[in-house]
C-alpha cells in the first residue's frame, strides 16, 4: 500500500493506494501542504481494485475509506486521481460531525468571507477559483465548515476541480503550471483538472474568517440579481448540508443565526467578467 | 497494525490506549470505524489525556452515537404506539434493549435497525399495524418474501417511508429451519416490562440471545461488536445473585449451551470478562478459529483472512438450514443473480 499523509485545514488524512502512480500524482497536487497535527491522521481515504484481478487486468479503482457509501462504481484507473479526491470528501461528507457542512464554495477578504453555495455546474468552483486570482484568499471549494458556536468559516482548502471550459479559462490566467493537476478527460463530469489554490490560502489555512455575504450564482444566464428570503435561505443551506441532521438541535441554531444575521442574495451571469463585476458590486454594497 | 486485537486491548483496557504511536492511532481509529466500535471506543477513552486530533476524532464519534440513540429511542416509541394500538407490547431487542433501559452496552453503541420480538400468533396483527403506520417492505421479491414469511424468524425488513428507518420483527431468535431451537414462548413468558406497553428480555435470556446472535446466526461479521455488548452485560447481570446459575438454566432450555459457553470463553479472551468456569468450560482448539475470524481486520480498516471469513460464511448457511434446502436456496439465488446480470 502507498500511502500519503496530509492536512487540509482541521482534517489529516491519511490516503492509500495499492498502485504507486495516484499517489505520485497527489503528492505533487498537494505539494506544500503541512502533515497531520501531531503526526495523526484521523481520516481515511483509499482507493482499491474492486475485484483481486482489477489490480492488474483493465485496472479499476473503487472509492474506500472509513466512512463510505454502498454500491459506488468504481473507475477507470487513469482516473485514479478522481477516486482519492472523492474518497477524500468521502471522508468529509459522511464523517465531519464538529463543523456544520455547507455545500458552497467560499473566500475571504479582509477578515470576512463570502460563501458561494450551489449545485455543481452553477459556476461557483469557477468563481471562487478566478476571486482567489483577484486578491481573495481560497477558503473553500466544495465543503464550508462553519464552527457552530461562532458561525466563523473554517478554511478547508482543498484543489479546486475546474470542469470543461473552465480549464481553459484558468490556464489562461494562472502562470504557474505546477498549481494544476493532470487533465483528466473522459470522467463522468466530462473534462476534469485541479489546481491548487495560491500559496496564501495553504499557509493561512488556520485563519478562520466571519461570513459576510451569501451569493447563490447561476452560469449560463443574462445578468440580473434578486433578494433570498431568509425561509428559502435556511431551506437551500440545509438541502445542502450532509450533516445538519446528526447534528441535531445546534445546528439548528447555527442555521438560524445565519439566516437571521448574514445578508444573501441570487444572481445570474453570461460569462466569468460579467460574474465577478456583479460579485464586486454586491460587495461593495455591504461595504466588502 | 495486521489485526483488530489493539482495538480490543484499548476497549477492554484504555489505559494501553495511552502507549500508542501517531500512525498507531490513525489505525486504531480506521479498524474502530469498520467494526463500529468508534462511539464505544470514545466513551471508553473519554477521560484520558489522549492526544489532541484522536480526541476530536472521538468527540465526533461520540456526537454521532448520541444521535443515533436519539434517533433508535424515537423509533422505539414509534413501534410503541403502532403496535400498542392493536394490543401489542413489543420486547425491545439488541441496541433498542440497552438504550431504553440504559444499561452499559448502550454507551457510544452506534445503532441502526429497531429490532423486536412479538408472539408469533401476533405476527399478522403487528403486521398490518407497522404497514398501517407508514412502514412498506423493503424487498418486494417474491421469492424474498416467501423465504422469509416460511423459514426465518422475522418478518421481511420493512422501511418507513418517510423515516427511512428500518424495524425488524422478530418471533423467535434463530431461523426455523436452523439446528438449534430456542423457545421463543420461554423468551416472551420470561421478559420485564419496562415501561407501559413495552418490555425487554431478562438478563440471562439477554445473554443467551447476544450469544446466539453471534454464534449461531451468522458469519460472525459485525462480530466484535456483539462480543464487546455481552462483555458489558456480563460485567453488570454478573453482580446479581444466582446469575450465573439462571444463565446456565436458560442456556440448557433454548438449547444453547454451547453457543453461550463458547460466546463467555471469546469475551474473556479478548476483553478479559470474567466469567465463571464452570459454564465457559476449558479452552477449546477451535475457538482460536473463531478469535482469529472475530479479528481480521487490518491497520487500513479492510477486512483480511479471506479465507476464515469464507469458511465462517459457508458455515453460517449450514448451520442455518438443513443441506438440501440450503442447495434449492443457493440455486434459487444463483439464478437470480444471472437473471439480474444478463438484463446488463
Amino acid at each position: 500500500m502507498y500511502r500519503f499523509e496530509v492536512r487540509i485545514g482541521h482534517a489529516g488524512f491519511r490516503v492509500g493506494s495499492p498502485w504507486r502512480r495516484p499517489i505520485d500524482t497527489l503528492r505533487r497536487l498537494y505539494a506544500g501542504y503541512p502533515t497531520p497535527e501531531e503526526g495523526i491522521a484521523t481520516l481515511t481515504a483509499r482507493i482499491a481494485p474492486p475485484k483481486p484481478w482489477r489490480r492488474w487486468l483493465r485496472p479499476q479503482a473503487a472509492i474506500a475509506g472509513d466512512h463510505c457509501l454502498p454500491d459506488m462504481v468504481p473507475m477507470a484507473l487513469r482516473h485514479a486521481l478522481l477516486a482519492l479526491e472523492m474518497a477524500m470528501n468521502m471522508q468529509v461528507a459522511l464523517g465531519e460531525r464538529r463543523y456544520l457542512l455547507i455545500h458552497a464554495a467560499a473566500v475571504e477578504r479582509g477578515g470576512k468571507a463570502l460563501i458561494l453555495p450551489g449545485e455543481s455546474g452553477s459556476g461557483k468552483s469557477t468563481l471562487a477559483a478566478l476571486l482567489g486570482e483577484a486578491g481573495w484568499r481560497v477558503l473553500a471549494d466544495e465543503f464550508v465548515l462553519i464552527d457552530l458556536a461562532t458561525l466563523c468559516v473554517l478554511p478547508f482548502p482543498r484543489p479546486i476541480s475546474l470542469k470543461n471550459d473552465a480549464i481553459a479559462e484558468m490556464q489562461a490566467c494562472v502562470a504557474d503550471e505546477s498549481r494544476f493537476g493532470p487533465v483528466l478527460t473522459g470522467t463522468p463530469k466530462g473534462a476534469l483538472r485541479h489546481l491548487r489554490p495560491q500559496a496564501d490560502a495553504i499557509a493561512r489555512m488556520n485563519e478562520s474568517a466571519m461570513p459576510a455575504l451569501i451569493l447563490f450564482p447561476a452560469f449560463g444566464f443574462p445578468s440580473d440579481s434578486a433578494g433570498v428570503s431568509r425561509s428559502e435561505l435556511f431551506a437551500r443551506l440545509t438541502e445542502g448540508s450532509t450533516n445538519y441532521i446528526a447534528l441535531g438541535q445546534r445546528a439548528f441554531e447555527a442555521m438560524l443565526r445565519i439566516v437571521d444575521t448574514i445578508p444573501a442574495a441570487r444572481f445570474a451571469y453570461p460569462d466569468s467578467a460579467a460574474g465577478l463585476a456583479i460579485v464586486e458590486q454586491f460587495c461593495i454594497e455591504i461595504g466588502l | 497494525m495486521k489485526h483488530a486485537l489493539p482495538l480490543a486491548h484499548a476497549l477492554a483496557d484504555p489505559i494501553s490506549a495511552l502507549s500508542l504511536g501517531p500512525g498507531q492511532w490513525t489505525e486504531l481509529l480506521a479498524i474502530a470505524r469498520a467494526e463500529r466500535l468508534d462511539g464505544s471506543l470514545a466513551y471508553r477513552l473519554a477521560d484520558l489525556p489522549i492526544p489532541g486530533p484522536a480526541a476530536q476524532a472521538l468527540d465526533g464519534a461520540r456526537a454521532q452515537a448520541e444521535f443515533d440513540r436519539t434517533r433508535l429511542l424515537w423509533e422505539v416509541e414509534m413501534a410503541r404506539r403502532a403496535l400498542n394500538a392493536v394490543d401489542i407490547a413489543p420486547i425491545l431487542l439488541k441496541g433498542s434493549a440497552f438504550a431504553f433501559a440504559g444499561l452499559p452496552a448502550a454507551v457510544g453503541r452506534s445503532a441502526g435497525d429497531l429490532d423486536i420480538l412479538i408472539a408469533h400468533d401476533r405476527l399478522d396483527a403487528a403486521e398490518a399495524a407497522l404497514l398501517d403506520a407508514g412502514f412498506e417492505w423493503a424487498t418486494s421479491d417474491s421469492y424474498d418474501q416467501s423465504y422469509y414469511r416460511r423459514w426465518m424468524h422475522e418478518l421481511p425488513p420493512l422501511i418507513h417511508k418517510d423515516r427511512g428507518t428500518m424495524i425488524d420483527v422478530h418471533h423467535s431468535i434463530v431461523p426455523l429451519t436452523a439446528r438449534r431451537t430456542p423457545d421463543a414462548g420461554a423468551l416472551i413468558a420470561a421478559s420485564i416490562d419496562i415501561a407501559p406497553g413495552l418490555a425487554i428480555l431478562s438478563p440471562a435470556d439477554m445473554i443467551v440471545h447476544a450469544a446466539c446472535h453471534l454464534l449461531a446466526d451468522g458469519d460472525l461479521s459485525g462480530g466484535l461488536r456483539n462480543l464487546w455488548d455481552i462483555d458489558r452485560l456480563l460485567r453488570l447481570f454478573a453482580a446479581a445473585p444466582n446469575f450465573w446459575r439462571t444463565l446456565s438454566e436458560r442456556a440448557a432450555l433454548h438449547h444453547m449451551r454451547e453457543p453461550v459457553a463458547r460466546a463467555l470463553r471469546l469475551a474473556e479472551r479478548l476483553f478479559a470478562t470474567p466469567v465463571e468456569l464452570r459454564l465457559a468450560g476449558h479452552d477449546r482448539m477451535v475457538d482460536s478459529l473463531y478469535s482469529r475470524r472475530l479479528l481480521a481486520r487490518d491497520g487500513w480498516g479492510r477486512p483480511t483472512r479471506p479465507l476464515s471469513r469464507l469458511a465462517f460464511y459457508a458455515r453460517s448457511h449450514w448451520i442455518r438450514m438443513p443441506p438440501t434446502m440450503l442447495a434449492r436456496h443457493l440455486w434459487t439465488k444463483a439464478r437470480r443473480k444471472r437473471m439480474s446480470l444478463s438484463r446488463y
